[in-house]
């Protein structure tokens, strides 16, 4: 096996600013909603709360490895290398989005950044990113792929089936389950019989004889860990894995659900909204992984305030421009419409 | 007696004293239920309203498996495509069992699901999937187009001893109309003409009846009294009711939204070619979505959606031709 190398500092630093710029990015989603009403359409869902999970996860990637993550995408291509600019026209249905406008925030592709795509449907993705895995493996690649999916995700057979095929197959492949103790409203503990039980969801690794892990998710070096264990194994031939990253999503599941032309906005987190657990939500933000994560790697020395603030003006100036780009940026003209359906 | 109710809380009144009338019938889906709190979960107890994880595959073969052995349950489904994932239990169970036990079993069951939101939802999640589904002998399929109609088709759907898709189309969900406060059932396979007209006819479903109806009240102003029928289920499909239509008018558009070839409409269409040709005094014409997926950006979605100015230019063509062979 090779020897560890542990994080330099400027990697550790490059974490904390992805972790920014996914907030950041985040946030500004939100905010077109209340600042740009009718902006943005359909359901938008954001990725605050998983910084850690996505970030220490992807640090790991060597060889362009693919990442596959669920509908809940915004935040992968941005630490991929995607521009900001382009993803949040898409966000906004406009002609230089990702996507021409075509997928929305639902189904982010940039297979140029290792990206090849995303679906709306719950647990399918994990089949596609297995598939991915076949690719890498018959190309003989070296690639391992960043399979990302959510707790509720593992209620479809699609998870089932693809674990057990990817073990029998060997597959290049590190599945992270994000467990962010909610499917859209429903908590965890309504749904999932291993967390009724009191088990770790990892444990349903078990049921493929592969490596399962729980981690703690808002620490984006324990997920660094788990993952890079789990690629070195995959890149060595070994086959599969399964991480549970346990975090909490800190916006609600995602905008409201409404008829247009009543207007849409991110409702109160569910902890809130539907159970009236408010101090569940507080106990959450308290965990909030990035400020934890700064104070951490100031404490260790490695960030400066002066640095940690830059790399937060930075993002803001970042994400501020990809707004404005995408609010110029014009609508596809409708006869266009009919381009993509067939190669 | 009726009330003025929105056509979702129409559904959810025919479901609840549906429950009422009869203990046998469940109801279970993803996010419902989730505390106790919940208006149907306290009215009917944790025995029968249920949450499920998101197993649509579990959630429509239980519910066959159910519906065999005694119960009668209702699953949410929340939206059509959800029920792809399980489209073996959808197509290739549900409506077999009965068949292929040479009549012995029963299969009543409702799949329950919204359908074609037609609001930034783009590709996976805005689809008129019915028509895959019109072609199965032994499974119903029933989508109302109003209040009053989505309490009486959910009545019925729930009594029905088949597999009924009960699909309610996302854009009427705040849509309010009359309906009666009383036991209400529409029997399935009665189209209803919900506008009288003597010069074209039009057959819609769901949103697409009240874009038929918008259009129609244009061309009135323009001297063109149209006939816009709802068949309210697809299968049975009243076919007699759009003859005896197109008899008195001689003119047919079919609006859908679903894709061309993938429409009601085609197949309403092929129906009509064969059984009421001799009434028709200009070629059917078919108002659908183009062929493609649904686009997310709202230009996109637009253009390719059957609207009212399309509606409109439709029934002028038919009825310039009728006027030609007069
Ligand atoms: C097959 C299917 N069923 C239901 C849905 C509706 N749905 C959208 S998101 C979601 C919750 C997913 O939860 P999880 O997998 O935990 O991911 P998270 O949103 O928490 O990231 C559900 C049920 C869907 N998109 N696809
Ligand atoms: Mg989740």
């Amino acid at each position: 096996m090779r020897k560890k190398k542990a994080l330099t500092k400027d990697r550790l630093i490059w974490m904390y600013a992805q972790m920014v710029r996914i907030r950041e990015f985040e946030e500004r989603v939100k905010r077109t909603f209340v600042e740009h009403p009718g902006v943005i359409r359909g359901h938008t869902h954001l990725g605050d709360g998983a910084e850690a999970t996505i970030v220490g996860a992807l640090a790991t990637r060597a060889m362009n490895d693919p990442a596959m993550p669920s509908y809940r995408c915004h935040g992968y291509p941005l630490v991929l290398g995607t521009s900001p600019r382009k993803i949040m026209a898409e966000i906004y249905g406009r002609k230089d989005g990702l996507c021409g406008g075509f997928g929305g925030s639902m189904h982010l592709a940039d297979p140029e950044h290792h990206f090849p795509g995303t679906s709306g449907i719950i647990g399918q993705a994990i089949a596609h990113a297995t598939g991915a895995a076949l690719t890498a493996q018959v190309k003989d690649t070296g690639q391992v792929v960043h399979c990302f999916f959510g707790d509720g995700s593992t209620k479809q057979g699609a998870f089932y089936e693809s674990l057990n095929l990817a073990a029998v197959w060997r597959l290049p492949i590190v599945y992270i389950l994000e467990n962010n103790h909610y499917q859209a409203y429903t908590h965890i503990s309504l749904e999932d019989a291993n967390c009724i039980a009191g088990d770790p969801l990892s444990q349903k690794a078990q049921a493929f004889s592969m490596p399962g892990v729980t981690v703690d998710g808002t620490d984006p070096l324990k997920v660094y860990a788990a993952v890079r264990t789990a690629a070195e194994r995959a890149r060595s031939g070994k086959g599969p894995s399964l991480i549970e990253a346990k975090f909490y999503r800190l916006s609600a599941h995602g905008n409201a659900i409404t008829v247009p032309p009543v207007p849409t906005q991110f409702p109160e987190h569910e902890a809130v909204e539907v159970y009236g657990r408010k101090a569940e939500y507080a106990a959450a933000k308290k965990k909030d992984p990035i400020p934890r994560f700064r104070a951490a790697l100031i404490r260790k020395g490695v960030l400066r305030i002066a640095d940690a603030k830059r790399i937060e003006s930075e993002a803001q100036a970042e994400m501020e421009d990809a707004v404005q780009f995408a609010l110029a940026s014009p609508h596809p003209t409708p006869a266009e419409a009919v381009k993509y359906v067939y190669a | 007696m009726a009330r003025e109710m929105m056509y979702g809380e129409a559904i959810g009144a025919a479901m609840t004293e549906e429950m009422q009338r009869d203990s046998g019938v469940v109801l279970y889906g993803q996010n419902l239920a989730m505390t106790e709190r919940d208006p149907m979960l306290r009215k009917f107890g944790k025995k029968r309203v249920r949450i499920a994880p998101i197993s649509e595959t579990a959630e429509m073969g239980v519910a066959v498996g159910a519906a065999i052995t005694g119960l009668r349950p209702i699953v949410e489904l929340w939206m059509s495509e959800f029920m792809l994932v399980a489209f073996d239990q959808l197509i290739n169970e549900a409506p077999r069992l009965r068949y292929m036990s040479g009549g012995q079993v029963k299969v009543p069951l409702v799949f329950k699901a919204g359908y074609g939101f037609a609001a930034g939802w783009a590709g996976q999640h805005s689809n008129c999937i019915y028509h895959t589904m019109m072609g199965i002998p032994g499974l119903k399929i029933a989508l109302p187009s109003t209040a009053a109609d989505a309490k009486g088709l959910m009545a019925a759907a729930i009594r029905d001893d088949n597999p009924v898709v009960y699909l309610h189309h996302y854009m009427l969900t705040l849509d309010k109309g009359a309906v009666p406060e009383d036991e209400y059932v529409i029997p399935f396979g009665v189209a209803d003409v919900k506008r009288e007209g003597s010069d074209v006819t039009i057959v819609a479903t769901g949103w697409m009846v009240k874009k038929s109806l918008a259009a129609a009240e244009v061309l009135s102003q323009q001297g063109i009294n149209a006939e816009v029928i709802d068949p309210r289920t697809l299968a049975p499909l009243d076919i007699k009711t759009i003859i005896n239509s197109v008899h008195k008018t001689g003119g047919l558009v079919l609006v859908d939204q679903a894709t061309r070839h993938a429409s009601a409409a085609a197949i309403i269409a092929a129906e009509i070619a064969e059984h009421g040709s001799k009434a028709l005094k200009a070629p059917i014409k078919l108002v659908t979505a183009l062929d493609t997926s649904i686009p997310f950006s709202e230009p996109l979605e637009n253009y390719v959606l059957p609207n009212e100015e399309k509606i409109v230019s439709a029934v002028k063509s038919v009825v310039s031709r009728q006027a030609a062979t007069v």
